[in-house]
């Protein structure tokens, strides 16, 4: 089970509530999930999400592995110079 | 992704060294082509109308005097360009701002344009468009625009990020909060807390090469468009979902590109020029002036930040907070929020929160400029960090070690750090010379750490082993600052052949498969990801094909030192082929050879600085001038030490001249009074003294040799350590940017009435 942490401007779009857990082995695995049973964080996990591993940021890499007790969260997506 | 990203023990041979750069006498010479170099048969010049007004309803455009004007081929406006977003609101941001629809929001936002046989003709069609404008109440201050009674942008937009949501409309397009802990608990716990409010004004990236292009659109679908830009393929996408073109028809070709630092991630004029060519059905080269350079292309956010920070007497920061109000101009993004995230990365915090607010403005749309929006974070920030220490009579870098983050540490934005570079730079700083260097009479010195995130994205790469041996490596990410030379090094590193072997193109768009933008810092961390790999799969086919002249079985070929070796006592009399030798033979071993890759580079990494500054400030005259800056951070590997150099001291230089003298300037009527480099001063090279550098190796875990993104953080601390050099040489503390001679005499006059 991995406990999902969502940025304040998602939390509306997911009953309020600030860490949601879900059965995921992997980012697109975890991102379904809480799409399914979200169906407003659809819309930002097209395009404006990024994802935080244990500390390191995922923008596009979805086949990664989420090792068991990671801390995983939902980041706006960044735009860089 | 196929490739195996994590760090390998390496001995480097190619990586590391510093060879002359490939595109070097070209650009020393003249002939490098930049986005205005190439020309078309046929070509029309065009010219862009823009608003004089800060905010102002556009009634009508009358373009029929124009359009009967002899040589004109084509004026457009809105309507040649319709709203094709459907309901994306970011793309009808970028539509309106390439042209406005009913208003114009900026002094400086096109509001027609015009094709014509040359710029004689175009600038006299420009005179006569005729517009008919209704002056509206304007706001270009990030303070005045968020006041109950400010002019409004839009009555539609109602804060979002504030429960309950409000009812009636503001110029705050969102709030976002950040942090963790119980900062009012913190603040009671401290001895000791500083409290100050800061500004800073709006700059430009100041790339010296201005927006330039050439459209050619054809009849049958299919469009070109040579440009500057940092990122071609992007480019590509943006203007055809803006003109409702296929993918494929559109080819993007990139120019060499004289500066881009985020400015050059954005289409402003390249719709215009194809909506034009498409008009006129002639080629249209667009080369913006630098006035329009200013008035309607970058700009970074002007900010009002508020900064608390406390702490025990012996120097352990308790709570940290900040609220940061950043202008947006017309269009609602993310600047403050990431003004926000940056803020407090640098330290290990138990309460900490911070607030950001995106604060729409009459001013021109703001644009990602190098690490976008840290600098003022930093700025506020580590000045205040600065005060504290001095408060508490504690060293400013011993403050900073002991307060600073580490693997463990709950950062200020989220997650939790791995490994990261903080404690390092500091250390550096604390044992470099330039700390305990005397200083002269009216210097001071300060300094200041900084953080950027870094990314890595989508890549593509193609490897091309060509009859005679020698490489081409052709790459979608742009070079914006020597990557070409890198890349090379990372070839020939691979392959274990020379760097003068391999020549490094960039690819346009119809010949390689999509790539990201050199953004981020990602161009040598993403593309020399996929230079790697797509090296490894060169080398695998050469294996074959050395297993097929030797006609031995593939598993008894290896690969090193660049050649294929034969494996074992059946085979181990073999003299070793070459890659010269196994492509003089691969018409005969199964055709060409190349290797190709596809990836997305994640795992960039976060990154850190540490920047020292010496200023001498002349208390008759407010002038300043730097006097020595020293440069620390880390590049993970640095795989040409001349170009990390260079992006450390670019970064530097920038964000010097961001704390001392860049600014926008409006007047009372909301137009901009200083769009060209005579008022608006950036510095140049004698302005400054060499900025030192020095690199830490700290490899990154998450790329194959080690490499992280550098082009970035430099410009974060600068804005922080100049304040503080400042502050530290007239006595008092400066909380606005840029600290221009006038801020600082007003300063020192304010400092003597008590």
């Amino acid at each position: 089970m991995i406990e999902v942490k969502l940025w304040a401007g998602l939390r509306p779009l997911a009953d309020n509530q600030s860490v949601v857990r879900v059965e995921a082995r992997t980012i697109r695995e975890m991102l379904r999930k809480l799409e399914e049973r979200y169906p407003g964080l659809a819309a930002p996990i097209r395009g404006q999400v990024a994802v935080a591993v244990d500390g390191v940021i995922y923008r596009d890499d979805w086949s990664r592995e989420l090792p068991e007790g990671a801390e995983v969260m939902l980041m706006r997506r960044l735009a860089g110079g | 992704m196929s490739l195996d990203t994590t760090l390998q023990d390496k001995a480097f041979k190619s990586v590391g060294t510093r060879p002359t750069r490939p595109d070097g006498v070209d650009k020393v010479t003249g002939r490098a082509r930049y986005g205005a170099d190439f020309n078309m048969p046929g070509q029309l010049v065009a010219r862009v109308l823009r608003s004089p007004h800060a905010h102002a309803r556009i009634k009508s455009i009358d373009t029929s005097k124009a359009e009967a004007l002899k040589g004109v081929k084509a004026v457009i406006t809105s309507a040649d360009l319709p709203d094709l977003s459907n309901g994306d609101e970011g793309l009808f941001a970028t539509l309106d701002n390439c042209m406005a629809r009913d208003t114009a929001k900026y002094d400086g936002h096109a509001v027609a344009a015009v094709a014509a046989i040359d710029e004689k003709t175009a600038t006299a069609a420009m005179k006569l468009i005729e517009v008919d404008y209704e002056i509206l109440p304007h706001v270009v201050d990030v303070d005045a625009a968020m006041a109950p009674d400010a002019p409004l942008l839009y009555d539609t937009v109602f804060t979002s990020g504030i429960e309950p949501a409000p009812t009636t409309p503001s110029n705050v397009a969102n709030r976002a909060e950040l942090g963790h802990g119980d900062v009012e608990a913190g603040f009671a716990a401290a001895d000791v807390t500083v409290e100050r409010s800061y500004k800073t004004e709006q700059t430009h990236q100041g790339y010296i090469e201005p927006h330039a292009c050439v459209a050619s659109c054809n009849p049958d679908g299919t469009a070109e468009l040579w440009v500057c830009t940092q990122g071609h393929f992007v480019y590509r996408q943006k203007c055809a979902e803006l003109l409702g073109l296929e993918v494929s028809k559109l080819r993007v070709t990139s120019s060499e590109i004289g500066g881009g630092f985020g400015g050059k991630t954005h289409v402003w004029a390249e719709p215009v020029a194809l909506a034009l060519s498409r008009k006129a059905n002639r080629p249209v080269k667009l080369v913006m002036s630098r006035e329009e350079v200013f008035r309607a292309s970058g700009p970074t956010s002007a900010t009002s930040i508020d900064v608390k920070i406390g702490a025990t007497r012996d120097g352990r920061i308790t709570a940290a907070s900040a609220t940061l109000r950043y202008t947006n101009g017309p269009y609602a993004d993310m600047w403050a929020e990431l003004g926000a995230m940056t803020a407090f990365a640098c330290y290990d915090l138990e309460h900490v929160k911070t607030v950001g607010y995106e604060v729409l403005v009459n001013r021109p749309k703001v644009a990602a400029y190098r690490a976008p929006s840290a600098p003022m974070a930093a700025f506020a920030v580590e000045s205040a960090v600065d005060e504290l220490a001095a408060k508490i009579g504690m060293d400013a870098v011993e403050f900073r070690i002991k307060n600073a983050a580490s693997e463990g540490t709950r950062s200020s934005y989220g997650p939790v750090y791995g490994p990261i570079g903080i404690g390092p730079t500091l250390q550096a700083a604390k044992d470099h010379p330039h700390m305990n260097a005397p200083l002269g009479p009216n210097q001071g010195r300060g300094m200041a750490c900084g953080f950027w995130f870094n990314f890595g994205g989508q890549t593509c790469s193609d490897l091309n082993i060509n009859a005679d041996g020698t490489v081409t490596l052709a790459v979608g990410t742009v070079d914006v600052g020597g990557s070409r030379a890198s890349l090379s090094l990372v070839a020939a590193e691979e392959l274990g052949i020379d760097y003068q072997d391999v020549k490094a193109v960039i690819a346009d768009t119809a010949t390689l498969g999509y790539n990201d933008m050199t953004d981020g810092s990602r161009g040598t961390f993403s593309s020399s990801m996929a230079t790697i790999s797509a090296a490894r799969n060169a080398i695998q086919i050469m294996r074959e094909r050395a297993a097929t002249m030797w006609d031995i079985p593939v598993e008894d070929v290896y690969w090193e030192d660049g050649h294929a070796h034969a494996a074992g006592q059946n085979h181990g009399n073999r003299a070793p082929l070459s890659v010269k030798e196994i492509a003089a033979e691969a018409g005969n071993t199964g055709g060409p050879i190349a290797g190709h890759s596809e990836l997305v580079a994640d795992g960039a990494g976060v990154s850190f600085a540490t920047h020292i500054c010496d200023i001498e400030v002349d208390p008759e005259t407010g002038s300043s001038r730097v006097v020595r800056y020293t440069v620390i951070q880390d590049a993970g590997k640095a795989v040409h030490p001349s170009y990390v150099e260079g992006q450390y001291q670019g970064g530097a230089t920038q964000g010097i001249g961001w704390a001392l003298n860049e600014e926008y300037i409006y007047g009372a009527d909301g137009r901009l009074q200083n769009p060209g480099f005579l008022d608006y001063r950036i510095p140049v090279c004698s302005d400054l003294p060499m900025i030192d550098t020095q690199i830490l190796e700290i490899p990154n875990p998450n790329h194959p040799y080690g490499v992280r993104g550098v082009g970035e953080t430099s410009i974060v601390p600068p804005l922080a350590a100049v304040a503080n050099a400042v502050s530290n040489a007239v006595g008092v503390r400066m909380s606005h940017i840029p600290i221009s001679p006038p801020r600082i005499l007003a300063a020192l006059a304010d400092a003597q009435d008590g």
